[in-house]
């Protein structure tokens, strides 16, 4: 059990500091933007609510914001399941397992600008490995840069090649801590794969499969250089995800009211999202 | 072989792939890989690699990758370790909430925070500088390391630190001379982490530096548009950049599916 003590504040103090250094400032700048005009050198005017009014009308954020939900969806449609199965065809113990693991995580520590242009190349479709193969071997008409269908398999491709092995180390995590007692008491009572699967390792992974869940999530709302570098949010607006959407507003037209009220309701969305999740995963704990 | 070990073997030859097609044009002369398709490079070529490692303004990027990325992990392990220790030993005023509210700044896309922290760090007089990256990739990683290491603390029996306290040991010796070997891998993961993602963004790097500072993955960049279609020189520079990560994870294969499953949801 935990002793109550407030002076372990002072142990939380430096990371008090450096992280509300970085997150509140940059916040209050947000905000600050958010309510205001301003026609360039340093002059703003009050502007009240009107760019949330005039974001949360807008057709632009609702097509954009349609685009992320289904990116996100998708990805988390592929990459969870298809996560808990590698993980569970891994070896437990021997030679292969850090290999695998080793193997598995090299995507991850790509830069993300790296892995945009990584399968920019991959996918050129004459002189590209998948491009060539799927317009020259196999006769697809393939070519992301025309096809909006063709421009949105490949970013859920890459997605799913960046980050599916971030589900699969946190469900093997949960799978190597499963004591080998609850196999074989399964194996008397004569339990089927399935029922292994659905009473045992299952609920076994549920805690590292919440925080897979919440990462993913989190991450691919979020996303921004890989479909940047791959499509630049092309053809046409097909691929413009949230954060393409609002770089293109604040950077490019330099809108820094409506980008900030957008930031804000953006960061809202996600934080409520992920709240709703925490809340529903960890209810069954508290009681 | 088990025959179900089909399915790991072919998810990494798909893993495989794009990063054979890279490495492999990295080799190839950018007129080979412009004038049509090849498996293996033809041509066999090191001349994108020299340019690489003789031209300072290729080769500094990855200096100033390296040397910002330790930075931050440094310093995002040192002010972690004492907070997680807190968190998971004391019951103090707010604990619950601080710790929701360090995870919330995971959730803050970066795109948002682009053009704030380019006018803070400048404010500050830190823009362009190693520090200033550091700092601003903490605020994704002192939460995503005090969370791993809050986890393996936990894991270490509260009676090792009383037993420390009746053999006479102040609170820093112990904490220094006992405690944090008993945590030793979780250190080693958590500052996997904190090395992975300060390694792999580039929008704030990118953002809070100009010259002196200026991140290997904004170089390529800058060099791809400026030179045109400048594919095998892009292609070896990118493959560089694996490498370090490749080294780091090595070190850390043992203890890397562990650090996930010990961080408390």
């Amino acid at each position: 059990m935990k002793t109550e003590n407030q002076k372990a504040w002072f142990f939380v103090l430096p990371v008090l500091l450096l992280v509300a250094f970085n997150a509140l400032i940059p916040m209050m700048t947000v905000v600050n933007y958010s309510v205001q005009e301003t026609f360039g050198d340093n002059i703003f005017f009050w502007q009240g609510l009107d760019w949330f009014q005039q974001i949360l009308r807008s057709d632009r954020f609702h097509a954009a914001l349609g685009r992320q939900f289904m990116f996100t969806f998708l990805i988390l449609i592929i990459e969870i399941p298809l996560g808990i199965a590698i993980a569970l065809s891994m070896p437990r113990k021997g030679f292969w397992v850090p290999v695998c693991l080793v193997l598995m995580a090299l995507p991850m520590l790509i830069p993300w600008n790296v892995v945009g242009a990584m399968w920019n190349i991959f996918t050129l479709p004459d002189i590209g490995l998948l491009g060539y193969f799927l317009n020259h071997v196999l006769g697809i008409n393939y070519d992301m840069t025309q096809d909006p269908v063709a421009a949105w398999v490949t970013i859920v491709t890459m997605d799913v090649w960046h980050w599916t092995s971030l589900v699969v180390l946190l469900s093997y995590a949960g799978l190597v801590s499963i004591p080998d007692a609850y196999y074989q008491a399964a194996k008397i009572d004569g339990a089927s794969n399935w029922s292994v699967f659905r009473f045992i390792q299952l609920p076994k992974m549920k805690n590292v499969l919440t925080i897979a869940i919440l990462l993913r999530f989190m991450d691919s709302f979020n996303i921004y250089t890989e479909p940047f570098v791959l499509t630049g949010g092309g053809p046409g607006n097909s691929t413009t995800l949230l954060s393409i959407d609002l770089v293109k507003i604040a950077l490019g037209q330099f809108d820094l009211g409506p980008a900030a009220a957008m930031s804000l309701i953006y960061f809202a969305i996600t934080l409520l999202v992920s709240w709703l999740f925490y809340t529903l995963m960890t209810k069954d704990d508290l009681n | 072989m088990q025959k179900r070990s089909i399915v790991p073997i072919v998810y990494i030859l798909f893993l495989m792939l794009p990063i054979y097609w890279l490495v492999a044009m990295s080799f190839k002369t950018t007129n080979e890989i412009l004038s049509g398709f090849s498996l293996f490079p033809q041509t066999f070529t090191l001349e994108n690699y020299v340019t690489i490692f003789t031209d300072p303004s290729w080769y500094w990027g990855y200096i100033n990758s390296i040397l910002y990325v330790s930075i931050n992990t440094v310093i995002s392990i040192a002010v972690a370790l004492p907070a997680a220790y807190a968190f998971s030993r004391y019951r103090f005023l707010g604990d619950k909430q601080l710790f929701f509210w360090l995870l919330t700044n995971r959730m803050a896309p970066a795109a948002v925070f682009a053009l704030p922290f380019f006018q803070l760090y400048s404010a500050v007089g830190l823009f362009d500088t190693h520090l200033a990256v550091a700092m601003a990739h903490c605020l994704f990683n002192i939460p995503l390391a005090v969370w791993i290491l809050e986890g393996f603390m936990g894991g270490v029996p509260k009676e090792l630190d009383e037993t420390a306290y009746v053999d006479g040991y102040s609170f820093p010796r112990f904490f220094v001379s006992i405690f944090i070997p008993a945590i030793k891998a979780g250190v080693g993961v958590a500052a996997f982490f904190c090395f992975m993602f300060s390694w792999v963004e580039l929008l704030l790097a990118k953002t809070l530096t100009a010259v002196e500072a200026k991140p290997i993955a904004a170089t390529m960049t800058k060099t791809a548009s400026s030179a045109g279609y400048e594919l095998g020189l892009l292609a070896a520079a990118g493959t560089l950049t694996i490498i370090p990560g490749a080294i780091v994870i090595y070190f850390v294969r043992n203890y890397i599916a562990k650090g996930f499953a010990m961080g408390r949801v």
